[in-house]
């Protein structure tokens, strides 16, 4: 007989912790802020005994530089934070991009602009999903939509962070931070990949050098060259989406995180009333999953709901490309979509015939 | 035959790029020579700054780690905590050290850690054509105060060695000028010391080094050592702010 899957009460927050600590990272920094300080107390509480470092930073400048250090040396390392905090962390971001350093950032966001309130909301996505610091780069974006998600999307980004030596994020909001659901947790990594390049001392090899500005001009358009070539390949072999009840879908509701559950709890209410709805959820968020919108020709109008005055709807538009009508709803601040008033105006959508 | 003076083995053969005049020439020797001499080139890893030094990565011959303005001592808190068997060292100016970063090295110098401190002083931003540095002294002409550094609109110049020399985790924090042949071979002694202090595992070590910046100050290289000499030391009193255990004084 097969053992059942142990599974485990957990907040969002903690699951992120414990599937970084078994993803084999030893190395946390981080500055209190909520709604994200469950992750912070979880590394506090759970990293040293996993033979790790846990080190409250002074601020998120310092975090994130310590951040590039741990990575420099050559180790998986994490900071997380949220949304004024993930602003201030955006120079060493843009700095771990430059000089192709694998890592984590966690940002469990919160309403904006400026101090905003604590209330969950998605007004970090072009923030995330545009590079977020100066120069031209962009960083991998997974966007959980459970608990499970939280720590499988944790492990997958530490990987394609190592893959591709780029900075990871992993972007949720104070719902699946906060909330608890039962996690099946990842196996406890067994081997990292070797990171030759990595400053350790040039013992017996020549030199590394972690560099964030080459010597001239003609090296800093190779670089730029050797990152768009990088992120060109991303693009093409990492894009990730759920497709819930699109086979046959006229209208698609694109969601992430977790309005697209709200999304699917429409979804499901329409399609007993015989609409044919379904759902596309982008997973990654950068790489955007554009090759999604392609596999449904069936689909004659799109419906983005989003906790946010309108921020995904134009990488949607963009991959719609005018094809079909792309609608949105959606508030900043804090606002959570209720299920029936995505339920309303997809009907609006479907009953005014799906107007082009 | 022997050899009684040459390149040491971790710097490369690149010229240095420095104005005529300039100390960082002289500061890069002597680090250079302190990790030969304690033969742990192989397990250093050099933290390079923002501003004139942010290039001493193609002097130095050793793992380098270029960090952000003002944030060295970070990301050289992260290289430490994540490898604590390494020597980690900054390479930092006033302005990278003091103004921008000052948050990132108080706070490192409060937690103790285990890194080495050159930090260059010139009383200038050096880089960026001679702004105003935490470290300008009163009266002092820079080019966004032609009229001279004055207290009662931008304050006084920080005093950054005994600032650090208070804080309860510091092991050893010095100021040593490189400004005659006599001070230079204090000063040399200064920066093996820091190394020995991380070493040692003993916490926070920082040698402050006064330096010349000719172009800046508006003076030939030898004026400006003068300059050095006569304005800055008086008020950057030379010596050991905090005497490293168990080392001569």
């Amino acid at each position: 007989m097969q053992e059942p899957t142990r599974r485990v009460l957990m907040k969002g927050n903690e699951a992120i912790g414990e599937a970084a600590i078994r993803a084999g990272c030893r190395f946390y920094f981080g500055y209190p802020i909520t709604p994200q300080n469950e992750l912070l107390e979880y590394m506090a509480s759970h990293l040293p005994a996993a033979g790790g470092v846990f080190l409250q930073s002074e601020s998120e400048l310092a975090g994130i530089s310590m951040l590039y250090g741990a990575a420099a040396a050559g180790k998986r390392a994490m900071v997380s934070s949220s949304s004024p905090g993930i602003s201030l962390m955006q120079e060493g971001i843009s700095y771990l991009a430059s000089a192709e350093l694998p890592a984590l950032i966690v940002n469990i966001s919160r309403g904006g602009p400026g101090l905003g309130r604590i209330a969950p909301a998605q007004s970090d996505y072009l923030q995330a999903t545009k590079g977020g610091g100066h120069g031209d780069y962009n960083i991998l974006v997974l966007a959980p939509a459970s608990v499970q998600e939280m720590a499988d999307l944790t492990v997958l980004a530490f990987e394609l962070a190592d893959a591709y030596r780029v900075p990871a994020m992993v972007l949720g909001d104070g719902i699946v931070g906060q909330m608890m659901e039962p996690v099946a947790l990842p196996p406890p990594v067994t081997e990292l990949p070797p990171k030759p390049w990595a400053a350790t001392g040039c013992e017996g090899r020549p030199r590394n050098l972690i560099l964030s500005a080459p010597y001239t001009d003609a090296e800093l358009v190779e670089l730029n060259r050797r990152l768009q070539r990088k992120y060109a390949a991303i693009r093409a072999r990492e894009q990730r989406a759920e497709c819930v009840l699109m086979d046959d879908a006229e209208l698609g509701i694109v969601a992430f995180g977790i309005a697209a559950r709200l999304a699917l709890a429409a979804a499901d209410n329409l399609r007993e009333r015989g609409y044919r709805v379904g759902v596309i959820r982008p997973v990654t968020l950068w790489p955007f999953p554009e090759t999604a919108f392609r596999a449904y020709p069936a689909v004659r109008a799109y419906l983005t709901v989003e906790m946010n005055e309108g921020q995904m709807v134009q990488d949607v538009r963009l991959a719609v490309n005018g094809a079909v009508p792309v609608h949105f709803l959606g508030q900043g601040g804090g606002y959570v979509p209720p299920v029936d008033a995505i339920e309303e105006q997809a009907l609006a959508i479907l009953e005014g015939g799906l107007a082009r | 035959m022997r050899e009684l003076f040459g390149r040491p083995a971790c710097l490369t053969d690149e010229p240095f790029l420095y104005c005529p005049g300039c100390s960082h020439g002289i500061a890069h020797r002597l680090v250079a020579e302190a990790i030969d001499r304690l033969g742990i080139r192989g397990r250093t890893v050099c933290v390079s700054s923002i501003g004139c030094s942010v290039r001493c990565w193609r002097n130095f011959d050793l793992d380098v780690v270029q960090g952000a303005h003002g944030r060295g001592l970070a990301v050289a808190t992260g290289l430490k905590r994540a490898q604590p068997d390494k020597v980690i060292f900054t390479y930092q100016g006033d302005g990278d050290l003091a103004a921008i970063g000052m948050g990132e090295t108080i706070h490192a110098a409060a937690r103790g850690e285990a890194i080495t401190v050159i930090f260059i002083n010139n009383a200038v931003f050096g880089a960026t054509g001679g702004q105003l540095a935490p470290t300008t002294l009163v009266g002092q002409v820079t080019s966004t105060y032609p009229g001279g550094r004055d207290p009662s609109w931008v304050g006084w110049p920080i005093r950054v060695a005994e600032l650090l020399a208070q804080l309860p985790a510091t092991a050893y924090i010095a100021r040593e000028a490189l400004t005659t042949p006599q001070r230079v071979l204090r000063a040399r002694r200064a920066v093996q010391l820091a190394f020995e202090v991380q070493i040692k595992g003993q916490g926070f070590a920082l040698v402050e080094l006064l330096a010349a910046c000719p172009p800046n100050l508006k003076l030939d290289p030898v004026q400006a050592l003068n300059w050095v000499e006569t304005k800055m030391i008086p008020h950057y009193p030379l010596g050991q702010l905090k005497p490293a255990k168990g080392a001569a004084r």
